[in-house]
C-alpha cells in the first residue's frame, strides 16, 4: 500500500469509518474539531452509515454515548481540554458500567489562562476515571491505535471504554505520511460489537443501580481488577494487529535503549523529537536511549520495570503541572512504580511543553544532560524547561 | 373531562412494570404516578432515569422494581442518554442488527428537569429525538431532604427556603416548564396528575404515539416534603387541579386544550391549608398566591381560546 499524506485528526476519523461505527455523539472543541467535522462529512456523504448526534455539550456527548453503547451500538466521540473536564463525572459512569465507548482526545491545556494548545493537563485530571488510555505519537498511530481501540474495548473479557490521546495541534493538525488500511483488513480484524447486557425489551436489565457501603467497595475493587487484567488482552490485540498491518505496538516502546545507562521517558507526540536528540547524543557516543509510554492506563508496571532495569539515570518529561503536588504526574507515577525495585535508576523530572510550547532538539539534549546532574544530586529539583521570569 | 370512573378501571391493563417492594415513602404520589405511567407504556419501552427519588427507591443493588429495560447514569443527563438510545435503536434497526423499535422514555424529578438537566433536555428537543420525557414534579429536591428547586411554589417552606422571621419561605414563582417545552415547538406537551389516573394514562398513550419529542409534566404530591398526612396524596392532587394551582391541559402541535375546566375554581387556601409547607403563611400572602393563580389561569385560558 502506498503512503498518503494525512492530518492526524483525519487519520483518526478514517479509523472510525473503517470500524463502521454506529453512533457518533460529539461537541466541537479546538483542537479536536477536525475529527468530528470529518465524521459529520462522511455521514453526510454516505461514506459512513452512522447516526451523528450534534449534542449541545460534552457532558451530553458522553451521556449520549452511554445510552448508545448500552443499546448495543458501536459508539465514538472525541474531545479535548475543557470538553474532557466537562465530561468528567460521565467518564466514571462509562467505565463503571463497562461500556466500550472509544474516544479520541486531542490533548489540550486547561484554563485559566485560556489556551487552546496542547499539553497533558486534561488527561491527567481524568487519570483515575477507569478508562483504558493509550497515547499515539504520530498520524499512523492515530489511525492504527484507534482501530485497535474498538477491538480492545469491545473484547468480551475487557468491556472498558478506551481513550486514544493525540496531542493537540502537534499531532491533531499535522499532516504526516502514513499507510492507510483496507476495509477488508479491518473487517477481518474487528468483529461486530456485541454488548452482552444491552437494553432489550426481551431481556430487561436494570443498568446503573445504586450500592450501599457494604457493596460499593466490592464493586469498585472488581472493576479495578478487571481493568488491570486487560493488559494481556491489549498486548494480544496489538500483536494481532501487527500480523494484519506489519506495525507492532507495545505498552512501553524502546528507541536505541541497548546498553543505555541513561534513559529519557516521554509520552505522546514529543517522542519523535526526542528521538532526534537521542540520535545526536548517540553520535557523540553517549549511552542514551528513549522509552515511550504507549499505555498510560492500565499502567504497564512490569514493562516499565523491565525497560528501566539496567539504566542508572531516568529522565522523565511531563507536559502537566501538578500544583502543590509531586512535580509531574508521569514522573511521580514512574517513581512509585520503581520504588519497590531493588535496583532502580536515579530519576529526574522535567516539566515542559505546556500550553503548546515547542520543545526543540537542543532542549531535549540539554534536558538529558541536566537530568543526569539533577538525578545525581538526589532528583529533588524539578526544572521547567524554557520558563522565563523565574 | 369525561367521566371515565365508572367503567374504565376494568379496561386498564392488569400488568404492572413498576414492581411493588420499592422503598418509596408511604403515600408517595410519585411512585403511584410512575406505576401508572409504566402501566400505560407497556413492555416495549426502554427507560432512561435521572438520579432522584424514583431512581433511589427502585434500584438498590441487587434488587430492582423495573420489569422493563432501564438505565440510570447521572442527575442531569437522562435526556442525553435517551438521545443516545434512540439514535442507537434507529441505526441498529436500519443495519438489521435489531428487529424491534421500542419506545424510549426519559424521566426525572423537578430538579433533574427544571434545574440541572434543563440544558440536556432542551438540546434533545431541539434535535428532535423521538422520545417521551416525563417530569415527576414534587416541587423540591425531596431525595436530598426537601431543598427548594425552581419548581417549588411561592411561599412554600423548604430546608433551603425556610420560613423565618425575615422570610415567608420560597420567594420566587414556580418555573413554567410546560411553557418552556411548548417554546421548543415539540408536537405534544401535557400536564397530568396521578389523582386523575385515566387522564394520565390517556396522555402517556398519546405522548408515546407522537412522532418526535413529547413532554409530560406530572404533579406528584409528596407527603414527606409537603408535610401532610400520608392518606391525603390523591386529595391534594385533586385540590391542586380544582383550585387552578395545577391545571390539566394538553398542547398538541401548539394548540392548547384544557382537560378540566371549571367556571368556578375552588379557593387556593383549600389546597394550601392541609400542607405543612404553607402553614406559616399569613392571610395576605395567601391572597397574593390566589392572585398569582388567577392571573396564570387566565393566561392559560387565553391560550386555549386563541
Amino acid at each position: 500500500m502506498e503512503m498518503v499524506g494525512m492530518e492526524g485528526s483525519l487519520a483518526m476519523a478514517e479509523a472510525v469509518r473503517l470500524a463502521n461505527v454506529d453512533v457518533i455523539a460529539a461537541y466541537p472543541i479546538t483542537p479536536q474539531t477536525h475529527i468530528v467535522e470529518r465524521l459529520a462529512e462522511m455521514v453526510a456523504n454516505g461514506e459512513l452509515n452512522a447516526e451523528y448526534i450534534p449534542v449541545e455539550s460534552e457532558h451530553s456527548a458522553m451521556s449520549a454515548c452511554l445510552g448508545s453503547s448500552a443499546t448495543g451500538a458501536r459508539t465514538f466521540t472525541a474531545t479535548a481540554g475543557q470538553g474532557l473536564e466537562l465530561m468528567h463525572e460521565v467518564l466514571y459512569v462509562a467505565s463503571g458500567l463497562r461500556l466500550p465507548i472509544v474516544m479520541g482526545v486531542a490533548n489540550r491545556a486547561l484554563s485559566s489562562p485560556l489556551s487552546v494548545w496542547g499539553d497533558h493537563s486534561d488527561v491527567m485530571a481524568v487519570r483515575d476515571c477507569g478508562w483504558i488510555q493509550i497515547f499515539a505519537e504520530n498520524g499512523q498511530q492515530a489511525l492504527d491505535l484507534t482501530v485497535c481501540a474498538f477491538r480492545i474495548g469491545e473484547h468480551p473479557n475487557v468491556l472498558f471504554p478506551v481513550m486514544i490521546h493525540i496531542d493537540g495541534f502537534h499531532l491533531s493538525h499535522v499532516v504526516e505520511p502514513l499507510f492507510l488500511l483496507d476495509k477488508s483488513q479491518v473487517e477481518g480484524f474487528l468483529p461486530p460489537y456485541h454488548y452482552p447486557f444491552a437494553l432489550d425489551t426481551d431481556k430487561p436489565v436494570t443498568i446503573g443501580a445504586f450500592t450501599v457501603p457494604i457493596l460499593y467497595t466490592e464493586a469498585r475493587k472488581s472493576m479495578e481488577a478487571a481493568l488491570r487484567s486487560t493488559r494481556d488482552i491489549i498486548n494480544e490485540v496489538w500483536n494481532e494487529f501487527a500480523k494484519v498491518s506489519g506495525r507492532q505496538y507495545r505498552a512501553v516502546e524502546h528507541y536505541r535503549t541497548e546498553d543505555a545507562d541513561t534513559l529519557l521517558l516521554t509520552m505522546g507526540s514529543y517522542s519523535e523529537i526526542a528521538m532526534e536528540a537521542i540520535d545526536q547524543l548517540r553520535d557523540r557516543n553517549e549511552k542514551v536511549g528513549l522509552i515511550r509510554l504507549r499505555l498510560w492506563r492500565p499502567f504497564p508496571f512490569e514493562e516499565l520495570r523491565k525497560a528501566t532495569g539496567r539504566c542508572q539515570t531516568l529522565v522523565v518529561l511531563d507536559r502537566c503541572i501538578s500544583p502543590g503536588g509531586p512535580p509531574g504526574p508521569v514522573c511521580s507515577e514512574v517513581k512509585a512504580a520503581l520504588y519497590s525495585q531493588k535496583k532502580r535508576p536515579k530519576i529526574a523530572g522535567f516539566i515542559g511543553g505546556l500550553g503548546g510550547r515547542d520543545l526543540s532538539v537542543p532542549e531535549f539534549v540539554k534536558m538529558i544532560e541536566r537530568g543526569k546532574e539533577i538525578a545525581e544530586a538526589g532528583g529533588e529539583e524539578v526544572e521547567t524547561i524554557g520558563v522565563r521570569g523565574q | 373531562m369525561e367521566n371515565f370512573a365508572i367503567y374504565v378501571p376494568r379496561l386498564l391493563p392488569q400488568k404492572d412494570y413498576f414492581a411493588p417492594g420499592h422503598r418509596a415513602c408511604i403515600g408517595c404520589g410519585e411512585a403511584l404516578a410512575v406505576r401508572l405511567v409504566t402501566k400505560a407504556l407497556g413492555r416495549e419501552v426502554i427507560i432512561s432515569n435521572a438520579t432522584g427519588c424514583m431512581e433511589i427507591v427502585s434500584s438498590p443493588f441487587p434488587t430492582t422494581s423495573w420489569r422493563v429495560p432501564w438505565i440510570h447514569t447521572l442527575f442531569e443527563n437522562a435526556s442525553a442518554v435517551a438521545s443516545g438510545i434512540e439514535a442507537a435503536l434507529k441505526i441498529l434497526n436500519e443495519k438489521g442488527a435489531r428487529a424491534k423499535m421500542p419506545k424510549v422514555v426519559a424521566m426525572g424529578g423537578d430538579g433533574a428537569t427544571l434545574d440541572i438537566g434543563l440544558q440536556s433536555l432542551s438540546g434533545a428537543w431541539e434535535r428532535g429525538h423521538d422520545f417521551l420525557y416525563v417530569c415527576f414534579d414534587n416541587e423540591a429536591y425531596m431525595n436530598t431532604g426537601i431543598q427548594r428547586s425552581s419548581g417549588t411554589p411561592f411561599g412554600a417552606a423548604t430546608t433551603t427556603s425556610p420560613a423565618g422571621k425575615l422570610s415567608i419561605g420560597q420567594t420566587t414563582w414556580k418555573k413554567n416548564m410546560p411553557a418552556i417545552a411548548v417554546a421548543h415547538d415539540i408536537p405534544y406537551v401535557a400536564t397530568a396528575c396521578p389523582s386523575y389516573p385515566f387522564d394520565l394514562i390517556e396522555k402517556v398513550t398519546k405522548a408515546v404515539a407522537t412522532h418526535g419529542p413529547s413532554y409530560l409534566h406530572v404533579l406528584s404530591p409528596c407527603p414527606t416534603g409537603w408535610r401532610y398526612p400520608t392518606d391525603l396524596s390523591i386529595r391534594l392532587g385533586r385540590l391542586a387541579v380544582e383550585t387552578g394551582v395545577f391545571p390539566l391541559y394538553e398542547v398538541e402541535n401548539g394548540k392548547y386544550r384544557l382537560n378540566f375546566d371549571s367556571s368556578k375554581l375552588r379557593p387556593v387556601r383549600d389546597y394550601l391549608t392541609p400542607q405543612g409547607r404553607f402553614r406559616h403563611l399569613p392571610k395576605e400572602e395567601i391572597e397574593r398566591i390566589q392572585e398569582g393563580v388567577n392571573k396564570e389561569y387566565q393566561k392559560l385560558k387565553r391560550k386555549v381560546e386563541a
